[in-house]
């Protein structure tokens, strides 16, 4: 059982956990993932370290109420346990060596890329951040952010924090103004990071994604997380969750992303009962 | 002494209708009852050269436990069994007696063999059944040895150890353990709640298990070492899953043998309470020939498909499952393709199965394992109507603990280098057995491995000593 040491909700669909997680905090590095699991009818579910604390013991989550597992996680309140909390998983993301990196998060994507800025930060790196969010309201982590980079653009898409446009947008832009990157990380939903991927790819900007696939042990076993880089079979768990975002099949994976959707939608509803059935107890 | 029982035949297993339990996830066979065991048990001679246990990969002494089952003494029967076996309730059910302890019973030269399994399976469900007591915790002998892998080689070691009086931990990166016994093997074939008797034994024998722990992550072995342990034992088991690299195997309803069946024996899809998602496909094309790809077409059926197509590139002589598994899935109605290899997957608009292309294939000269190599016949190409294609072709071993320990070797294939005699790995005090050593293997294997490196890890600490 793992208890919730803090639980704060960031925006109307994302909370931020710091989970009691010694083992996981001692090694925990940037890019790795966990994986939790609510109670015992509940599924694996992988999720980006957004943060740790080795001498705290503790390791912090964000999550957006999509599914019913995270929606299911959101009832738990700080003092409460959640039954399983399995890390740290996957690769650490390679971030020694380069002088000037842009990471880019989209969306919920911010809470993965923000540790990675960190860490190149921490390391002396200059680190632009390029994050975007459907609207002002849903900003999350700017003043994390902001501590986090040399340069911060905050991007809407609907103009509302009066900044409209995409995370491309700012990045072409200063490609273009002359700012030489020599590596750009891209987190966030497939399409940002194929789009970004596309707009490095005739500059020969090295840029890394990090894939977030259907999974369920997260040590090498399932085969579920496989995608396609480079026309080769690679098991996101093992061999990512970081990848050459050059080589990655965007269209695969996509579609590979929703075989569960309608699924959900009616574990959702269940879930709806789950909670229901639980208060009435 | 009684005469024996010499009728040719073993006594008949009850089990459930083939076309009542194709619907159901309840075991298939039902088990002995006292008289039927007894009278199983007086068709072994007790000959005296005993080639039944020579042909057991944990030596349990045979025809001792046969000859209590005979007297009624169902309790010295398990005690007898346990001298030798950790799992006795597992192996009565997964062993592939008919390769080994059966295959030298002397009683199988004319005719069909002592039950020997059906024995196991019955005193062992007896004791589960009947024992009051649980077993006593052995005095400390104040060594700690860890596990890595909570599979039967894993338990299997760690009960070895834990009856001698070491403290072992055992670590796991699953949320329940059992390993492939709670993930791989189906409850009609292995009921999970027998694999958590078996293990809460292990834990009344002062076994700590220690769930969610992905070690080479989590911890490193050295890091083990500095904590105090004396030896490492890796049972970490098969990982990644071949696929056949065909066209085709990154759509929607093309799943590993591992994911599917994980997704239902271990996080329970086919139960209504679970969250957890499966794709309940109507017609299924199962590749591949072994025991794993039989326990994914008798899920399937039992999650409600119409269609469930064996697809294997030899012919049934030369599948590696066993027979029983091949008879059950016919007897249930999997349809068997033989002769056919898949060569691509193919899709609809949105990615999402709704084909196989095989092309038949005729058996040439033998390869270097001796059997037929299948050659494909030109033009002979025709797709097989599925929406859902399960890959069942073998696992690599598990990378997680070769690529995080230094000085372990492994061999080309990802396996672990081992002396075969000690199961030592190239790195001192560290042993390891069972998948991760063999690659895909049996339950049984794997125990007699673990069993192998306790009794190793035993010599080097008292060695040490």
């Amino acid at each position: 059982m793992y208890k919730i040491l803090e639980k704060v909700a960031l925006n109307p669909s994302m909370t931020k956990m710091v989970i009691e997680a010694p083992h996981i905090a001692k090694k925990a590095k940037p890019g790795q993932f966990i994986i939790f699991r609510v109670d015992e009818f509940g599924e694996r579910v992988p999720l980006t370290i957004a943060d740790y604390d080795a001498e705290k013991g503790s390791v912090t989550i964000i999550y957006q109420k999509v599914g019913a597992s995270t929606l299911l996680l959101d009832t738990l309140n700080e003092g409460e346990y959640i039954l399983d909390f399995v890390g740290p998983l996957g690769v650490p993301s390679e971030l020694e060596g380069y002088k000037k990196v842009a990471v880019i998060g989209g969306g919920a994507g911010c809470a993965i890329a923000y540790p990675q800025a960190k860490a190149l930060h921490n390391m002396g790196t200059a680190v632009d951040i390029i994050a975007g969010f459907r609207n002002t309201d849903l900003i999350i982590l700017e003043d994390e952010m902001k501590a986090a980079s040399d340069n911060l653009y905050l991007m809407t898409d609907d103009g509302s924090n009066g900044n409209k446009g995409f995370v491309t947008n700012a990045l072409e832009d200063n490609i273009k103004n002359g700012v030489e990157y020599d590596l750009v990380i891209a987190i966030g939903p497939v399409p940002m990071m194929r789009a970004v991927s596309n707009l490095t790819k005739p500059y020969g900007i090295k840029t890394i994604v990090s894939m977030n696939p259907i999974m369920i042990d997260g040590t090498g076993m399932c085969g579920g997380c496989r995608i396609t880089v480079g026309g080769k079979t690679k098991f996101a768990c093992v061999d990512g969750p970081d990848f050459d975002g050059h080589e990655v099949d965007y269209e695969e994976l996509m579609k590979r992303n929703v075989t569960y959707r309608n699924l959900e939608q009616s574990a959702r509803e269940k879930n709806c009962r789950l909670v229901n059935n639980a208060e009435v107890k | 002494m009684a005469k024996p029982n010499m009728c040719p035949t073993k006594t008949a297993m009850p089990e459930q209708d083939p076309n009542v339990r194709n619907k159901n996830f309840e075991e298939v066979a039902i088990g002995y009852t006292e008289e039927m065991a007894i009278n199983e048990a007086t068709r072994c001679l007790n000959c005296k050269n005993k080639p039944c246990v020579s042909g057991c990969p944990v030596n349990v002494p045979i025809p001792d436990f046969i000859a209590q089952v005979k007297e009624g003494n169902f309790e010295e029967a398990y005690s007898v069994i346990t001298t030798a076996s950790s799992l006795p309730a597992v192996c009565g059910r997964v062993c592939p007696q008919e390769t080994q302890c059966e295959s030298k019973c002397v009683r199988g030269i004319k005719t069909e063999s002592v039950g020997i399994g059906r024995l196991e399976r019955f005193v062992a469900d007896y004791h589960m059944k009947n024992a009051a007591e649980k077993a006593e915790k052995p005095e400390s002998n104040g060594h700690r040895v860890a596990v890595i892998g909570s599979g039967p080689a894993g338990l299997t070691c760690a009960g070895t150890l834990a009856k001698q009086g070491y403290e072992v931990t055992v670590f796991e990166a699953f949320h329940t353990a059992g390993g492939v016994l709670m993930y791989g093997i189906p409850e009609f074939r292995l009921p999970k709640a027998i694999v958590q008797k078996e293990i809460s034994g292990l834990k009344d024998l002062g076994v700590d298990i220690k769930t969610n722990m992905v070690m080479g992550r989590v911890m490193s072995i050295d890091e083990l070492f500095e904590d105090g342990f004396e030896a490492v034992f890796v049972g970490t088991g098969a990982g990644l899953p071949n696929f056949m690299g065909m066209e085709g195997e990154g759509l929607i309803g093309v799943y590993s043998a591992n994911e599917f069946l994980t997704r239902i024996n271990l996080m329970k899809a086919y139960k209504e309470e679970y969250d957890t998602p499966i794709i309940r496909p109507k017609n299924v094309a199962v590749v591949g020939g072994g025991n794993v790809a039989m326990d994914a077409a008798r899920s399937a059926l039992r999650l409600g498909a119409d269609n469930v197509y064996i697809v294997y590139r030899r012919s049934e002589e030369e599948m590696p499952a066993r027979n029983e598994e091949i008879h059950h899935a016919k007897e249930e109605g999997v349809n068997f393709k033989l002769l056919n290899n898949p060569v691509k997957v193919i899709g609809d608009e949105n990615g999402k199965v709704v084909g196989l292309e095989c092309v038949e294939m005729e058996l040439g000269e033998p390869d270097a394992s001796g059997r037929r190599r299948p050659v494909a016949k030109e033009g002979s190409n025709f797709v097989l109507d599925v929406d859902a294609v399960i890959i069942a072709i073998g696992n690599a071993p598990n990378p997680l603990i070769r690529s995080t320990t230094k000085g372990i070797e492994a061999n080309a294939r990802g396996c672990l280098v081992v002396n075969e005699e000690t199961m030592q790995t190239t790195k001192e005090g560290v042993y390891a057995g069972g998948d991760a050593v063999t690659g895909a293997a049996t339950v049984i294997k794997a125990m007699g491995a673990g069993r192998q490196a306790a009794k190793s890890i035993d010599e080097y600490i008292q060695g040490k000593a």
